[in-house]
């Protein structure tokens, strides 16, 4: 079986899909362990959109790609390479603020990508997008709010929402990177060429800095592999836990 | 009056079809939202298509809700019982994510359906509101006071957030805006 789609269209809706998976995932590890009760709730349907959103990117890149494979073999039966996500959703959960400052940064990406992904030539994925956008536009709220919150709060939880930022940040560029795969898509009118969300994504989230009164980290060079299939060891130890059932037990249903 | 009305073999079957294709879409509608049962998918706007081949086989088309509603799954197989129980038992199910389902798709009577058991119905315009514009007018479902505070953005389910009404201080569920 080769793991790489040569359909385009598929291959860039994967990658769509390995990023929710793994963020989705992150969020699960938050259960029965997030601050209030509230917040326990509020990251389980974080990760149950993530999760939503995933299978219906995988279902339909596995109809474009002509149904050979389905979501299950995309989720679970792939190795570390063959996930396209942007290092950023690896990144581990971290305290409070580093998991709300990732999110942040995510959303801040994901909602504009997928707001003009609703216009892509492909019904189907235009159908997604625009409900997984008004999903994110949530997200975007949820973690802006908390990082108003926690950056505009005590000296402690400002300094930690800080720090967060500052560590995150060299994950930003690869997410508007665009590759010859965006490219591709991009110009095909099926897809998005990320280098165009920029805007949209600094207006959200200076917005949100400014209120927290948090400072907007310099734009380092950056981090970058993921989207090209080279991860932080993080990824790897996401997927021995993600993927434990259908490895030791293949094809096990129930 | 007995008329002779000449046997019309096309029109007959014509005229079944349309009556089976009546019933397949009265069992369809019959069926809940686990997770809000007094709201039937024609309600909510799930139940988007029920159609009927020369086979007389049906499919019933649903919109999927929330990425990750897990009554979706529910809801289909939902759907096959209700029309196995009234002489469709090969009828299939199909998601389509054209169009994109939306609170806006639930009908009037929905939203009084959901005020009727204490959930306050999504508000119109849906994600229209800007990032952090104050919320918008949720209502108390029980007494009516317009002086609501939210908990949280999320609550006991994918569809609901957790609000309380600050008059009569009882807690209630809004069904979340998409
Ligand atoms: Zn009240």
């Amino acid at each position: 079986m080769s793991f790489a789609s040569c359909d385009p269209r598929a291959a860039w809706l994967m990658r769509l899909g390995d990023t929710t998976l793994v963020l989705g995932h992150r969020m699960t590890e938050w259960l029965s362990r997030a601050p209030t009760l509230e917040e326990d709730i509020a990251l389980a349907n974080l990760g149950l959109d993530l999760i939503g959103q995933t299978r219906l990117f995988y279902t339909r890149a596995c109809e474009l790609e002509g149904g050979a494979r389905d979501e299950t073999d995309l989720a679970y039966r792939r190795a570390e390479p063959d996930y396209r996500n942007p290092l950023l959703v690896e990144q581990p959960n971290g305290n409070f603020a580093d998991t709300m400052a990732r999110h942040l940064i995510f959303a801040g990406f994901a909602t504009p990508l997928y707001q003009r992904l609703a216009a892509s030539c492909d019904a189907e994925t235009a159908g997604i997008a625009t409900r997984s956008a008004r999903e994110t536009t949530y997200h975007l709220r949820h973690a802006g709010e908390w990082m108003i919150r926690l950056g505009d709060g005590t000296d402690e939880s400002h300094e930690r929402a800080q720090a967060a930022l500052d560590d995150l940040w060299p994950y930003v560029p690869e997410l508007f990177e665009a590759d010859d795969l965006d490219r591709a898509v991009a110009a095909s009118g099926f897809g998005v060429d990320p280098s165009t969300l920029r805007d949209d994504f600094d207006a959200a989230v200076d917005d949100v800095l400014a209120r927290a009164r948090l400072a907007k980290p310099a734009e380092p060079r950056g981090q970058r592999g993921g989207k090209a299939g080279r991860h932080s060891e993080h990824l790897g130890h996401i997927l021995a836990e993600l993927q434990y059932l259908q490895r030791a037990y293949p094809d096990a249903r129930w | 009056m007995v008329s002779q009305a000449p046997v019309d073999p096309v029109a007959d079957r014509a005229r079944a079809q349309r009556a089976r294709l009546q019933a397949a879409r009265a069992a369809a509608a019959r069926v809940t939202d686990p997770e809000v049962p007094v709201l039937g998918i024609d309600d909510l706007g799930i139940l988007h298509d029920v159609a009927i081949d020369e086979a007389g086989t049906v499919t019933v088309t649903i919109l999927p809700t929330y990425s990750g509603c897990p009554a979706m799954g529910a809801i289909a197989l939902g759907i096959e019982a209700e029309l196995a129980r009234d002489g469709f038992p090969e009828a299939r199910v199909k998601l389509t994510n054209t169009p994109a389902w939306s609170t806006e798709r639930m009908s009037e009577a929905a939203r009084e359906k959901l005020r009727a058991c204490g959930i306050s119905p999504p508000e119109r315009a849906s994600g229209k509101r800007a990032l952090f514009s104050p919320s918008p007018d949720v209502v108390c479902p029980r007494c009516g006071s317009p002086d609501t505070e939210r908990v949280s953005e999320f609550g006991s389910t994918a569809c609901k957030a957790h609000w309380r009404c600050r008059a009569c201080r009882e807690p209630f569920d809004h069904f979340k805006c998409i």
